[in-house]
């Protein structure tokens, strides 16, 4: 047992996986001996061989529908996306056919497959590298939308993700690569999928998260409970299909709902949380539920960055917002 | 062209090319090169019935569509010789990537004309055939699935399996960044695949001019380092012979092949399209001069291997199974509606299954 960052925890997680199945295979785009731009993969392919950690030509595209083939014959690739902004193209592969083969043959193919990309902002990189884009992908139906948010939940899910018969993208929040360290034990056991944990206990208010929003959740948490306010803390991890129970069973407890996402406003995953909220919890609820997100303009290149990013302040005066109103 | 003086006695030319064309039955039915070794008049004639099997089958589906028991269909009219023989010149265990004309590559595949019919009828069963259990189904989005094939074949190639696979698409296909890239992984890492491009003239209006400033479709595989021809896409025997030298050398380790069939889609695009809006009745009418099946039933009659009475003996048993067939069809039952929901995922999700149950109610 030791202590690892983010990064550390996937690169543990994909060794596990291809030391365990040999039908796991890593391919995209400078993951061979560069390991990875982030180094999520570094090391892999002196263990494991360039047949099983694959240099790709640059195409996230043909990354996707190559994947699916490799899947289609019983492969279980694991390909990166070098950005999550660069991970448009591959829509059409994971929307038109990845996603639908299950469907379509009635269960005589599938994909099990995995789209990992470095994902959202927060760590001032380059245009384009830094897109909370997961609703994009939420929308996708024979999809698993996977996003960690601590060292042990990107080894645990990620693996999970990788074992699933079903295709996933799993997001990694580059702002947490390198944030924070936990101990994380090596010993190949996944984390449940389809599941929201809450990760905090509380009775007053529910706040919803994922991804690098769960540290700015928590912060806030911390900075509620000195005021007297107890918020309970609910990780989603997996968007979808999404475990709206949990969520739920927290809401009707606390009367009082916020959702942050750090995607812009408009479509965002929080609103499909606050509509079931609506639907299922009104009876709880005390407050109207709130949505803290990024704003619904292109995301700013770095000096305005921290201007779009929900932080613990707008997080705090929301949850101030629910408490007063009742 | 721009002429540009040289600026350096260095300058020298550091490639050239040239696109082969096989031909070996001109649209008369002649012999206008030797036949392949292995081919005699026996192969021929079995190549001959599988085009007429899949003409008789589209005629059919055609029939069912305008009275209203299946949906939209895409018909193969004229490309016959494409489908057949690159289906005909795969292993069994090799896996054919479809469009979503290649109804003769399934038939030949093993897949029953009821099936196919199930599939174009709206049901999604349609696409599980019970042989060709590992070929893909009909691919609609236009050269995508090119990328799968790329795929398959990396597959195969790191379980070290003398398998390939075989892609089919369009001409207009050739203009998708997919099409070039599928081909520039598969150069890189000289997988077993072969790419057919169903060189038809029209991308539903807009003709092979408008579509490329290309001299050929097949010299798109000189860009990617790999091994490219042109063929006679209404000559079966053209086509088939170059997908299987294609498939032996992928199979041996030497890599992808391109082969470009140059055929004409003599029909609508689908059901849907009215040809008549882009292009002339002239135009169509000199194409039907060379379509595939004519050619072979001339040959074969010159060398004395086939009658009228042979040709109106397999056209009966042709449209008895295709009538057959379609009962089949017809008479299949109706899938629970409820089944929708049961192949999104491998297991039904909670939020799913809520779903279901509210269907259900």
């Amino acid at each position: 047992m030791s202590e690892i960052n983010l990064v550390t925890a996937i690169n543990l997680a994909l060794a596990r996986a291809m030391s365990e199945d040999q039908n796991v295979v890593v391919l995209g785009e400078d993951v061979g001996i560069d390991g990875g731009v982030f180094r999520a993969t570094d090391g892999l392919v002196k263990r494991f061989g360039e047949d099983r950690v694959r240099d790709t030509p640059i195409s996230e595209a043909t990354i996707a529908g190559l994947s699916i083939g490799l899947a289609l014959e019983g492969f279980k690739p694991v390909a990166e996306i070098q950005f999550s902004g660069f991970a448009y193209p591959c829509i059409d592969q994971i929307a038109n056919h990845g996603a639908r083969f299950r469907t379509r043959t009635r269960g005589r193919l599938s994909c099990p497959m995995v789209l990992r990309t470095p994902w959202a902002g927060g760590v001032k990189a380059l245009e384009h590298h830094s897109e909370a884009n997961e609703t994009m992908f939420t929308n996708v139906p024979g999809l698993r939308v996977v996003i960690p948010s601590s060292p042990k939940k990107a080894y645990g899910l990620l693996l999970a993700a990788i074992r699933d018969p079903d295709p996933v993208i799993f997001f990694e929040p580059t702002r947490l690569y390198r944030a924070a360290v936990e101990e994380v034990a090596d010993n190949g056991v996944a984390a449940p999928l389809d599941t929201c944990f809450v990760v905090r206990q509380g009775k007053d208010l529910t706040l919803v998260a994922w991804g690098a929003m769960i540290p700015q959740a928590l912060q806030t948490a911390d900075a509620l409970a000195a005021k007297g306010v107890s918020a309970e803390v609910i990780d989603v991890a997996t968007l979808r299909p999404l475990d709206e129970d949990t969520i739920l069973d927290s809401v009707r407890r606390t009367g009082r709902c916020v959702i942050v996402q750090e995607a812009g406003r408009t479509g965002g995953f929080a609103g499909e949380i606050a509509a079931r909220v609506a639907e299922k919890a009104f009876s709880s609820l005390l407050a109207p539920v709130e949505r803290v997100t990024g704003y619904d303009v292109v995301l700013p290149l770095p000096r305005l960055e921290e201007k779009f990013l929900p932080n613990t302040e707008r997080i705090g005066a929301a949850a101030q917002r629910a408490m007063a109103y009742a | 062209m721009i002429e540009t003086k040289p600026t350096t006695a260095a300058q020298k030319e550091t490639a050239r090319f040239t696109i082969e064309y096989s031909q070996y039955l001109d649209k008369a039915g002649k012999l206008v090169a030797a036949l392949p070794a292995g081919y005699d008049a026996q192969t021929v004639a079995a190549l001959y019935k599988a085009i007429l099997r899949t003409r008789v089958f589209d005629e059919k589906a055609l029939a069912l569509q305008r009275t209203g028991r299946i949906g939209t269909y895409a018909s193969s009219l004229g490309m016959e010789a494409i489908f057949v023989g690159a289906a005909s010149a795969l292993a069994p265990d090799d896996v054919l990537v479809p469009s979503f004309r290649e109804h003769g590559s399934f038939l030949v595949r093993g897949a029953r004309p009821s099936e196919i019919l199930l599939y174009w009828g709206g049901d999604e069963r349609g696409n599980s055939y019970a042989k060709a259990a590992r070929d893909l189904p009909y691919s609609v989005p236009v050269g995508s699935h090119s990328a799968h094939a790329t795929g398959i074949a990396l597959a195969f190639k790191l379980r070290k399996q003398p398998r390939a696979s075989l892609a089919i698409f369009g001409d207009g296909a050739t203009s998708k960044g997919d099409v070039y890239e599928s081909m520039n992984f598969a150069g890189v890492w000289k997988l077993p695949v072969v790419f057919v491009i169903n060189n038809n003239g029209w991308a539903i209006s807009v003709p092979l001019q408008k579509q490329t400033a290309a001299e050929t479709l097949a010299q798109k595989g000189i860009g990617v380092g790999i091994h490219c021809e042109q063929v006679d896409g209404n000559d079966v025997i053209a086509v088939q012979s170059a997908c299987k030298a294609a498939l032996d050398r992928a199979r041996n380790g030497e890599g992808p092949s391109v082969i470009e069939a140059i055929t004409y889609r003599l029909t609508d695009h689908t059901t849907s399209d009215d040809a008549s809006r882009y292009r002339s009745d002239d135009e169509v009418k000199a194409h039907w001069e060379a379509e595939p099946a004519r050619r072979l039933e001339s040959y074969l009659t010159s060398i004395g291997k086939w009658t009228k009475e042979d040709q109106e003996h397999l056209l009966a048993q042709l449209k008895a199974e295709m009538d057959a067939e379609t009962d089949v069809y017809l008479k299949t039952p109706a899938q629970d509606p409820v089944t929708m929901f049961d192949y999104t995922y491998a297991k039904l999700p909670v939020e799913l299954a809520r779903q279901k149950e509210q269907f259900l109610k």
